[in-house]
């Protein structure tokens, strides 16, 4: 059967599992929902299944990504309700469908976030961070494969606003997800490096949105 | 989820293993159940969720819909510390509550260096330390596992054990403890009607003195109370219950794998393993139900391993068929089949075929004793002829790894012994360039050895084990014993087995010594990352006590043992009749040639022992 994609969330007690964790539990829900991944030939066979951009262990999803290719014919539409009958707690298959798009055309990731403060007032640090992400580059630190070395993050952030939350600051930003790929702990990282007095006690977030270069909903 | 814990979580390694959440996880309504039942396992989640008797244990008693069964472990080291700074109690994983909403605090203990965390999640819970300072019914501290055969080190903290199997047991005593707290029962008034259920050991209604040179004088029990407390069997393996919808970790665990037991107890009777005499009598399962366990486990489960679990896999007599039967649904699946613990004597050509289309792995021969003298000593019928057989039979299958287990330390052990196990390496790896078909990939024979601990309700429980630094002069003559390139040796070093020799056939008093070492950081002691032998000697030393005195004396048969108090089913007289045998160098038949009437049938009523 040809490639199916899934846009699955991974939510709650969920986000804690690490992604050589998840790919093993995917595929066996799969397996527990009799649905025979197809593997691949060659010497060392494996399953084809593959998510899009793996998640940081902590980080929320609700528009994870999986394409994989089954043995058998099934109906994309039912998939979902096979599926989530065996999931683990917090990861929840929104849909099955054929892919549209190709993964390397997923460009921007639509995220929020939460930036607690303990012991400062909220209004005045959502006012700092708005100034501090104002900034026409943002240069820090970031390990690489070589090394570490010095990276502006700000090019490939695209948009980034801020709101007052009960105990945080709110953030919605969209942001590059491959080439460059941004992880969103570096907007806390950042903070850390740059304007200490502005890093959050904890930092937390969640990726709401796959886009295309032109903004239009990845498929 | 709790806020401090969001934050920690992210830092520690591998924080799936403390969140829950897991597929075929039981969540039940609090409101809706009487009693809540904290099972504890005193060792790290990899561990405990790779353990058949927590998993089935924790099926049965949820199985009772006045009962909700959560699991705890104990976290490791970072995240230990973490919950400290943080403040934040050990909590269960299924609700996360912490314990101090639990009615009853339930540890499998398997192994003495879990002791220490044991006390650690007592103390994490909130709660005092000693049964004598917990006044009230609840909550109840419990202990089952292999190693309440031996309980007493343990006596001072712990309110009641287990003894045996815990499929009957643990629901018979949770029907009592409903009713006690419904009733308002007082705690000595339950624990005095406790100590009724068969299997049952309420340690502060027994009285213990001791001589002046230690030993015991004299064990006494509480008006009411059994003489001795008879291990609990389950007569029928079959009815039994088996979950197959365990739990599926989310994360990886030590064995992640579907595990069918075969049977319980062994045919064998080696007479240093205390495994093969406190598991008996001999019950096996119709390989009808562990092909339909088998395949429902793999379903409901989405596993691509299912492991045969038993003390001596290649006795069991359907092997064969119930191979075919697994396999006939593995193969298309590419699901793993593995067989662990098969005897060298009867590895068949036939079984490894058939698993070879699956999958090969090394192969594994606990040998034990290095001279055919020492192996029947301690009855261990393997001979080196059998284990040439099957390896030039592997070896010419393709296989080219060997691991060869052994122990040094056993009762009448020589100099020449030692040597022997490294002739019988060398032999090894001539066997593989006579028979080898492809000999360019090398061979590997791997010699393993650890030092002898003589464990309670063996033959050997009176004997006394070798000192460390002995155990380290028959070290050394092993290692210049051996001289080919192709045979590598481990060992693993004595501290560890001094202390366990020291805390299996342990008494009462050493309860402050458990305490004092837990206070000065003792926890997850069966990691060598958290294991300290000096802080156990010294432990020791301040309560007057010495690791000589309880590991390398050895005991008067007429001495009062510290566990006589436990009836495992296997006389006495049996295992003092094993052990002249042994010093005669005389075999005993294994159960399927001949009962040698141990005793342990008395535990079935109208069973059959399936020797
Ligand atoms: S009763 Fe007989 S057959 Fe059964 S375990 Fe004991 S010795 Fe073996």
């Amino acid at each position: 059967m040809d490639k199916l994609r899934l846009r699955f969330e991974k939510t709650g007690r969920a986000v804690y599992i690490s992604h050589l964790d998840l790919m093993h539990t995917l595929q066996r829900a799969f397996s527990r929902a009799g649905l025979e991944l197809k593997y691949s030939e060659g010497f060392n066979p494996h399953p084809q299944i593959s998510i899009a951009l793996p998640l940081s262990v902590g980080m929320s999803s609700v528009c994870e990504i999986l394409d994989f290719k089954l043995m058998t014919e099934a109906d994309p539409a039912q998939l979902p309700v096979h599926l989530n009958a065996v999931m683990p707690e917090g990861i929840r298959v929104v849909e099955c469908y054929e892919p549209v798009h190709k993964v390397s055309q997923l460009k921007y990731l639509e995220i929020t976030g939460t930036f607690e403060y303990d012991a400062r007032p909220v209004s005045e640090m959502k006012n700092t961070l708005e100034t501090f992400f104002a900034r026409e580059s943002i240069v820090i630190t970031k390990k690489t494969k070589r090394g570490e070395g010095p990276s502006d993050i700000r090019p490939a952030i695209r948009s980034i606003a801020f709101a007052e939350g009960k105990d945080a600051v709110l953030l919605r930003a969209v942001i590059s997800a491959q080439e460059p790929t941004l992880n969103p702990t570096l907007l806390a990282d950042a903070l850390r490096q740059l304007s200490p007095a502005t890093e959050p006690d904890f930092a937390q977030f969640e990726r709401i949105e796959n886009y295309l270069e032109n903004m239009e909903i990845f498929r | 989820m709790d806020k401090r814990l969001e934050r920690i979580l992210p830092r520690v390694q591998k924080p799936a293993r403390y969140t829950g959440g897991e597929y075929n996880q039981i969540i039940k309504e609090k409101s809706s159940v009487d009693l809540r039942v904290a099972f504890c396992f005193p060792d790290t989640y990899e561990i405990g969720m790779s353990n058949l008797g927590m998993s089935i244990l924790y099926h049965t008693m949820n199985s009772l819909d006045y009962v909700w069964c959560e699991r705890v472990f104990a976290p490791w080291g970072d995240m230990y510390d973490e919950m400290k700074r943080a403040g934040i109690p050990l909590y269960a994983l299924e609700s996360g509550d912490s314990l101090d909403a639990f009615d009853v605090l339930a540890f499998s203990v398997g192994y003495e260096m879990a002791y220490t965390t044991v006390l650690d999640m007592i103390d994490q819970a909130g709660l005092p330390l000693k049964s004598s300072e917990r006044t009230a019914l609840l909550p109840l501290v419990i202990v089952g596992g292999s190693a309440a055969v031996n309980a007493e080190p343990m006596t001072e903290f712990i309110d009641l054990f287990l003894i045996g199997e815990g499929e009957e047991m643990n629901n018979e005593l949770l029907a009592l403890l409903r009713t006690a707290k419904h009733e308002g029962w007082s705690k000595s008034e339950f624990l005095r009607r406790a100590s009724r259920i068969g299997g049952v050991y309420v340690p502060s209604l027994y009285e213990v003195s001791y001589h002046r040179d230690g030993t015991i004088a004299s064990f006494r029990a509480a008006e009411g109370a059994p003489e001795r407390v008879l291990k609990r069997v389950v007569v029928d393996l079959d009815s039994a219950p088996y979950p197959t919808n365990p739990i599926v970790p989310s994360t990886e665990v030590v064995h992640d794998r579907v595990n069918l037991e075969l049977f319980r107890g062994c045919v064998r009777g080696c007479r240093f393993c205390q495994a093969g005499y406190i598991y008996r009598p001999i019950r096996a399962k119709k390989p009808e139900t562990l092909i339909r366990q088998g395949v429902e486990a793999l379903q409901n489960t989405g596993h691509e391993d299912v492991t045969l679990l038993s003390l001596s896999t290649s006795d069991y007599r359907p092997l064969a068929g119930l191979c075919d039967g697994l396999l006939e649904y593995c193969e298309s699946r590419s699901i793993g089949l593995s067989l662990p613990s098969l005897r060298a004597d009867n590895f068949s050509m036939e079984i490894m075929e058939k698993l070879q289309k699956v999958r090969k792995s090394g192969l594994t021969f606990a040998v034990e004793g290095g001279s055919q003298r020492l192996r029947d000593a301690i009855n261990k019928n393997v001979t080196e002829e059998d284990l040439l057989n099957t390896c030039a039979i592997a070896f010419a299958g393709g296989w080219n790894t060997v691991k060869l287990y052994y122990m040094l330390g056993l009762p009448t052990e020589t100099d020449e012994d030692i040597i022997g196990i490294a002739d019988m390496a060398g032999r090894i790896v001539h066997c593989w360039r006579e028979n080898a078909k492809n000999k360019n990939r090398g061979v590997k024979i791997t010699v393993s050895t650890s030092c002898f601990i003589p464990k309670p309700h063996s033959p050997f429980q009176w004997e006394a084990q070798i000192s460390r630094e002995e155990y380290l002069r028959r070290v050394s003559l092993l290692r210049a014993s051996i001289n080919s390139r192709n045979v590598i040796y481990n060992w693993h070093d004595a501290d560890t087995s001094v202390v366990e020799a020291v805390l299996s056939r342990g008494d009462r008093r050493l309860g402050p010594v458990l305490e004092e070492v837990w206070r000065n950081g003792g926890r997850l002691e069966a990691w060598s990352d958290y294991f300290d032998f000096q802080r156990w000697m010294e432990a020791l030393d301040h309560h007057g006590l010495s690791a000589e005195f309880y590991a390398s004396r050895e005991r008067r048969t007429d001495e009062i043992l510290p566990w006589d108090v436990i009836d495992v089913g296997v006389r006495k007289e049996h295992l003092k009749r094993e052990r002249e045998k042994c010093f005669a160098s005389e075999l005993t038949p294994d159960c399927r040639h001949k009962c040698s009437a141990c005793g342990a049938l008395r535990l079935m009523e109208g069973g059959k022992c399936d020797g």
